[in-house]
């Protein structure tokens, strides 16, 4: 299995294309530079007498190659927000640049052409039904202009890529949920944007094949150094593949920032909310005090993980270096792009002495510890 | 046969039979077209439509809804100066098209706009999104989408032209309505009113069953 896996995953490689090669060159070079950059945005909707704005003065700078959530419960604004990037909704204020580019100034025809940079995914996929799986990931080649044979072999590497090869005929009925997104995906990819947008693209999945086309997401930016911004309402979807995140409510961003950062200190209330989704409530866990009475001799140590993937074998570097006993009480760890994010309680007994060196040692890595007492 | 009906004529149903088909389809091909058009205007300009427009939509859904409102027989009469100058006579298959078309496009416009509606909004924000110019969308993506809708659209729309060409019969257009009403009904031979009935029974049949294989066969949800 894990196998043949990697078999694809190099043949897909290899069927990149010289134009792609040349992209993906050309996004070493550029990745970090400044991809999208939003000030002052704002969406005012009419509903009657009164006014409501769904999008309020928001201010964002994205860089490129980086994956950027956008996070809110339904009617923050956030699927107004995306649709306001390639202008599907017209912005009533504010400016956005998309690759130097000054989106809300284009004419209709140079916005046509623009979008042709700018692939979209959507929750309900959204593809035509009346259209097999080749002739939709085709659509917008044929909308771009390109020959029917460029086209066609176009098709054939963008369904290697999203791994549906065999499923070309089919029409979308005949698919799953995972596979239809997967069209979708290789549908928003066609015309090799550099920016792809998300409207809760994993929101209508199950959590297994949410996994799997997440990490297609984090393949494709890895790959084609595609810059990615992801709207969804799930914190685990954020955690698992985000680099930056962005928290909205009423239409305004409340708080931004690494993604780490956000779990190890959120300020917001409704931030607090979503790292509980993912973390579990504080009050949840056990206490330290009932961990203690477990514990007679020895020490009782909490380590916190913020980061830093390097530090993944502590707990059997400190084993093999001290000859101290090490005991693993409870933890609640998560997996997010810039490396592990949670705590482990540690019950370490032994010679006090090599205990009190072992946690010296701990302490010159990344890795936080707080030795618990009683009281 | 001959004692079973013995007022029919074969030959002359044969050619009133053909007078039917060929009122029936080059109406069906004039409502398809005309009810296609009128039907996307009104989709395309209705409010939050690609072409949102308040006063063409207005207009469209008036004619539309004015035409529909009357009875066909009416109509027929009414379109007696407007054939008479296309043609120079209102009598014969030809003179009745005019009013068989106008009188079955507004009811079929309807059946296009609702089949349009039907069409997910997602795929055409996709389209959107992909860059897709409005004539594309229409062709490609509305059009296409909607498809089986409007193929069972146009069939419902043709078996009431085929109705509608009975009752033209009335004013001399020809066909099996023209032909059950002067030698069956005036002359009280209700044979041939029976032989008649059946023919466009089947007529009926026929057209039903081709829409529905094709229904089914470009339906593809």
């Amino acid at each position: 299995m894990r196998e043949q896996e990697d078999y694809y995953r190099d043949k897909r490689l290899s069927v990149l294309s010289k134009t792609e090669r040349r992209f993906l060159l050309g996004f070493f070079i550029e990745r970090g530079s400044q991809m999208i950059k939003i000030s002052q945005l704002s969406k005012r909707f009419k509903l009657g007498m009164e006014q409501i704005d769904a999008v309020d003065q928001i201010n964002l700078t994205i860089k490129a190659g980086e994956i950027f959530g956008v996070i809110g419960y339904s009617g923050a604004g956030k699927s107004t927000f995306v649709r306001l990037i390639n202008r599907l909704e017209e912005p009533t204020s504010g400016s956005i640049t998309v690759g130097g580019e000054e989106m809300t100034t284009l004419n209709k025809k140079d916005l046509r052409i623009k979008r042709q940079d700018i692939g979209m995914i959507f929750q309900h996929f959204n593809l035509l039904w009346s259209r097999t799986v080749s002739e939709n990931i085709a659509f917008p080649l044929e909308i771009a202009g390109v020959e029917k044979a460029e086209r066609n072999e176009r098709v054939k590497q963008l369904i290697d890529l999203v791994g549906l090869t065999g499923k070309e005929a089919a029409y979308p009925s005949q698919l799953s949920g995972g596979q239809k997104q997967r069209v979708g995906i290789a549908r928003a990819l066609a015309n090799r944007p550099k920016l792809l947008l998300c409207d809760e693209a994993t929101s209508a999945l199950d959590p297994e094949t949410t996994d799997s086309i997440l990490s297609l997401l984090v393949d494709i930016n890895k790959k084609l150094g595609l810059t990615i911004i992801l709207i969804t309402h799930e914190m685990h979807v954020i955690q698992k593949i985000c680099h930056n995140v962005a928290v909205m409510e009423n239409g305004r961003i409340v708080e931004q920032g690494a993604v780490l950062d956000l779990f190890s200190n959120p300020s917001h209330q409704v931030t607090k909310r979503f790292v509980e989704q993912v973390m579990g409530k504080p009050d949840e866990e056990v206490t330290d005090e009932t961990l203690l009475q477990s514990v007679s001799t020895g020490k009782l140590l909490k380590l916190q993980f913020i980061g830093e993937s390097t530090n993944q074998s502590l707990i059997s570097q400190v084993a093999k270096k001290f000859a101290i006993e090490l005991n693993i009480l409870q933890g609640n760890i998560k997996q997010t792009q810039a490396g592990p994010y949670g705590s482990l309680y540690v019950h370490i007994t032994g010679d006090d002495q090599l205990v009190d060196e072992a946690i010296t040692y701990i302490q010159s890595t990344t890795v936080k510890v707080e030795v618990i007492k009683h009281g | 046969m001959a004692e079973l009906f013995p007022n029919v004529d074969w030959l002359d149903l044969v050619v009133a039979s053909g007078e039917t088909l060929y009122m029936t389809i080059i109406a069906m091909i004039g409502t398809l077209i005309l009810g296609l058009i009128l039907g996307l205007i009104l989709y395309l300009t209705s409010p939050d439509g690609l072409w949102e427009n308040k006063q063409l939509h207005f207009i469209v859904a008036a004619i539309v809804n004015i035409f529909r409102a009357i009875p066909f027989a009416i109509l027929i009469i009414l379109l007696l100066p407007f054939t008479t100058f296309l043609f120079g006579t209102f009598r014969g298959s030809n003179a009745a098209l005019p009013a068989l078309i106008i009188g079955a496009a507004p009811f079929y416009a309807r059946l296009v706009e609702i089949a349009l509606r039907e069409v997910d909004k997602g795929v055409i924000e996709a389209a959107e999104s992909m860059g897709a110019k409005v004539s594309t969308i229409i062709f490609k993506v509305l059009l296409k989408e909607a498809m089986p809708a409007l193929v069972s659209g146009i069939t419902v729309t043709t078996i009431a032209l085929i109705g509608y060409t009975a009752v033209a019969g009335m004013i001399g257009a020809g066909g099996l309505g023209d032909y059950a009403y002067y030698y069956g009904f005036t002359r009280r031979d209700f044979d041939i009113v029976f032989v008649c009935t059946v023919l466009i029974i089947i007529i009926v049949f026929v057209f039903q069953l081709i829409g529905d294989l094709i229904t089914n066969k470009i339906d593809k949800r």
